[in-house]
């Protein structure tokens, strides 16, 4: 009886980590040729722009709040870096009286600046004005979204076509690979790496991440504690931004070409790897290293699908079956039973 | 000696009204240092509005408020805290996904540099203050796993941590076992030999006539007496808190027991917090009260029988027939109803109109597809009218009414399902004096017609002025039966038996 309790107990403490392997060792027996590291390397990859998403919307939800204007922030924010970062040499670029390629920093910062502008709006709405952050990230997403085709639309070409043709530099910086032997290793992958680290530490040693989890616990005890609750919610908020602004400066190397559809439903992605990484909707609950499982977990179930050449549409539905049975799971461990 | 005539805190003529309620009536209130100050009085009598006027969570109409002779007004709890005024709250105020430190240090955590969290620094201040207390907890236990006395125990090494000078501990051994009141009695000895003043606020008499100094009785909003411990006893302390006409308080009861009409055999809840091994019997036409203390489990009761809760053993008989309510559909199918503690959370649909609330228990009665508006406005009208609910129309909004017309709603949409038994969790709680009469008059008119009426209330003389019988829980178990008008030589008897038999199990 004990026995079998304890195992239960480690089966639901571990569950995330189970799915994973179960998942990984069921496509290798199926296909053994997917054990090359190429593949993991482009797991990894896939994962990791998304993983940053996750990062910043992981203390929103931690909050007890949520984030729906992720993928819209991204597009508008993706297609001004998309402008900037434009070979001086392309006739038909967003600046035509830029002739001289920007220092990288400035894109980098213009993104940021996009993002963390309305992320801050966004932790306004629900720290000050006490809207449920599902309303207001609602509407801001459709102002981003509006920004994003009246800014694509405004090109000196006078068509709406999307942002391309950008320098090599800017590529190499943001989508390149690093020589390891004969290995590419993928620089977005260590820029994940290094921003999980960073926020790991702000979630677990410094005053904002334990003010953070405080909130999110349990707001009552933390204002008679003497936190300031709307000071940490902005916080959050903003350390989202900045991460959505990393994340689109990546995302705009990767895809190479920035529409106004650039970066819809990036959102559900972000959100499903929190969940998937045990961040509770509930708020208070969720760490680092799940949401980084979380991300990846989500990318190898796309990956190992689409590589075992399962039918899209089937696709879909495991994904589906797999986020709600992972979340499913995840919660009893927190049941209260009465 | 001349420190004992120093007063750490003294509150002067506070007065609080709220809407057709004086709350508080020129109270006073002074403590010594290095002293227990116990503050005593029933349900409503003003202390929880005394100290919520000290922290500045309600704001006090009149009076004055001086801590070592400085006049304050603090804003908010944490402004008090700044002052060195602690308190230890009866519903613990801890966020329970994080550790014990975190929970210690919330507001004002330790910073090293690159303002980074002083982890070690945390642990070493959290041992030390622990070790002082004789406190056995590991710092960085989650705060959800710990048991309540721990979490109260943290609650007030966390006050002590802020360096305190007044701390106010409110029940804080409602929910304790004799060994850990024993350890938090020695704990308050420490801290007053440091010459912490401590606010005392509980219902056990005997505890306080052992640890205080100087006990303050308050009754209805009013300052009645304080004197030093020594000077009193168990009923003269009674006799302060509850001294006036029981009678016109209650209206005249009139019902009269009949047959039994339901057995409940050794019932046990399944998940804990939860009482076992609970046997009694309700007859018709009966109010029976169950009385006990916070966390003797009385709500997890009347849960398990209607269902809601999940039982782990025992029976249930209903008219001599065993019947097995597994969910509150069942019990309401079988003629069971419930009015649960916490209105807010459990009873009232706050934004919905009276249609809505009246008639949402027994909605199958209008119709299997379309509702049946007429006899919804029909037997809205007839519930209104039938408990003299006070409503400008029944398309308000509930939550625009008044607790005690709040309440009229919410038993009348249980009286409609036409039960044979109520189970009424504390159902005047937060209502005021008049409309409370009507309640009770409403209880003795249902038994009048033959239901049966379990009633769970913290208000001894509520208890005492309806009730036939008075079952007492004690930490989750039955302590006794108190037959009414048997043995105890009157009211008082009565309620210094309840009282006693209250803290039998802890």
């Amino acid at each position: 009886m004990e026995r079998s309790k304890k195992v239960g107990e480690f089966l639901l403490n571990y569950a995330l980590y189970i799915i994973l392997g179960a998942i990984l060792v069921t496509v290798s027996i199926i296909r053994p040729n997917f054990i090359a590291i190429n593949n993991i390397l482009n797991i990894m990859k896939q994962a990791s722009t998304k993983g940053i998403l996750a990062l910043g919307c992981a203390g929103i939800i931690v909050l007890g709040g949520t984030d729906l204007s992720i993928g819209r922030m991204l597009g508008l924010s993706a297609a001004i870096t998309a402008s900037l970062v434009q070979s001086v040499t392309y006739s038909s670029r967003y600046f035509q009286g830029m002739t001289k390629q920007l220092p990288i920093i400035v894109p980098l910062l213009a993104a940021i600046g996009v993002c963390v502008v309305i992320s801050a709006i966004n932790g306004f709405g629900v720290s000050k004005l006490h809207m449920h952050a599902f309303i207001i990230t609602l509407g801001t997403q459709l102002i981003a979204f509006g920004a994003n085709c009246i800014y694509i639309e405004s090109q000196p070409s006078g068509s709406a076509q999307a942002l391309s043709t950008f320098e090599k530099n800017f590529l190499d910086k943001a989508a390149g690979n690093i020589m390891i032997g004969t290995l590419r290793f993928p620089k977005v992958v260590i820029y994940f790496a290094v921003l999980a680290v960073v926020m790991w530490i702000v979630w677990n040693k410094t005053k904002l991440g334990k003010n953070m989890f405080a909130v999110g616990g349990n707001q009552e005890a933390a204002a008679v504690s003497g936190v300031n609750v709307t000071k940490t919610i902005m916080y959050v908020y903003i350390m989202a931004g900045v991460l959505y602004g990393i994340a689109s400066f990546l995302e705009a190397a990767r895809i190479q070409s920035v529409g106004a559809n650039t970066g819809i439903n990036y959102e559900l992605d972000a959100i499903s790897a929190c969940v998937i990484g045990g961040v509770s909707f509930s708020g208070g609950i969720g760490t680092i290293q799940g949401v980084v499982v979380g991300a990846i977990i989500l990318q190898a179930i796309n990956y190992s699908l689409y590589f075992l050449g399962v039918n899209p549409y089937l696709q879909y539905i495991i994904r589906g079956i797999i986020i709600v049975l992972a979340v499913a799971i995840d919660v009893r461990k927190y049941l209260v039973k009465r | 000696m001349e420190q004992q005539t120093d007063y750490l805190l003294e509150m002067i003529d506070i007065d609080k009204s709220f809407p057709g309620v004086r709350a508080l009536d020129k109270v006073q209130f002074k403590l010594r240092a290095g002293t227990i100050h116990s503050l005593m009085g029933e349900n409503g009598a003003g202390k929880s509005t005394l100290m919520k006027c000290l922290f500045g969570i309600y704001k006090k109409d009149g009076g004055s408020v001086f801590i070592e002779g400085e006049e304050v007004n603090f804003n908010n709890p944490k402004h008090a805290l700044d002052y060195g005024v602690a308190m230890v709250h009866q519903e613990l105020n801890q966020v329970l996904h994080r550790n014990v430190m975190e929970n210690v240090w919330l507001g004002r955590l330790p910073i090293k540099k690159y303002g980074l969290v002083d982890t070690k620094k945390m642990i070493r201040d959290t041992n030390e203050i622990f070790k002082e207390l004789e406190i056995d907890i590991n710092p960085t236990a989650i705060i959800g796993t710990l048991s309540v006395s721990q979490r109260q125990m943290i609650e007030i090494a966390k006050a002590v941590s802020y360096d305190a000078k007044i701390v106010v501990l409110d029940e804080p051994t409602s929910s304790l076992t004799e060994k850990e009141v024993d350890h938090l009695f020695r704990i308050t000895k420490k801290l007053t030999s440091q010459g912490v003043g401590i606010i005392y606020i509980s219902h056990r008499i005997d505890e306080i006539l052992t640890i205080s100094d100087d006990i303050t009785v308050l009754r209805d909003g009013q300052w009645i007496a304080t004197k030093p411990a020594v000077e009193l006893d168990n009923a003269e302390i009674i006799r302060l808190m509850v001294n006036r006409e029981l009678t016109h308080r209650f209206p005249e009861k009139t019902n009269h027991p009949s047959g039994e009409m339901m057995t409940v055999s050794h019932l046990s809840g399944k998940y804990p917090p939860t009482f076992s091994d609970v046997t009694f019997t309700l007859r018709k036409g009966e109010i029976l009260g169950v009385a006990g203390l916070v966390g003797s489990r009385r709500t997890e009761l009347l849960n398990t029988i209607f269902g809601v809760f999940t039982r782990e053993s025992g029976e249930i008989k209903l008219n001599g027939e065993l019947v097995d309510i597994s969910s509150p559909e069942v019990a309401k199918k079988l003629g069971f109803a419930l009015i649960t503690e916490e209105r807010r959370a459990t009873g009232l649909f706050p934004m919905m109109n009276i249609y809505f609330n009246t008639i949402i228990a027994n909605i199958k009665e209008y119709g299997k597809f379309l509702l049946s508006q007429r006899k919804i406005a029909k037997d809205t009208k007839r519930s209104i009218d039938a408990l003299a609910v006070k409503t400008p129309s029944p398309k308000t909004a509930i939550r625009s009414l008044s607790g005690g017309n709040q309440q009229k709603v919410i038993i009348g949409r249980w009286l409609l399902t036409n039960p044979e038994i109520l189970l009424l969790d504390e159902p005047t709680r937060g209502i005021d004096v008049g409309a409370k009469f009507e309640i009770y008059q409403l209880i003795i008119n249902l038994a009048n017609e033959g239901k049966g009426i379990v009633m769970v209330s913290s208000e001894m003389p509520e208890l005492l002025g309806i009730c036939d019988r008075i079952l007492v829980m004690s930490n989750g178990r039955l302590a006794g039966v108190v037959e009414r008008g048997k043995d105890f030589g009157g009211v008082e008897g009565e309620q210094e038996h309840i009282l006693k038999l209250a803290g039998t199990f802890i």
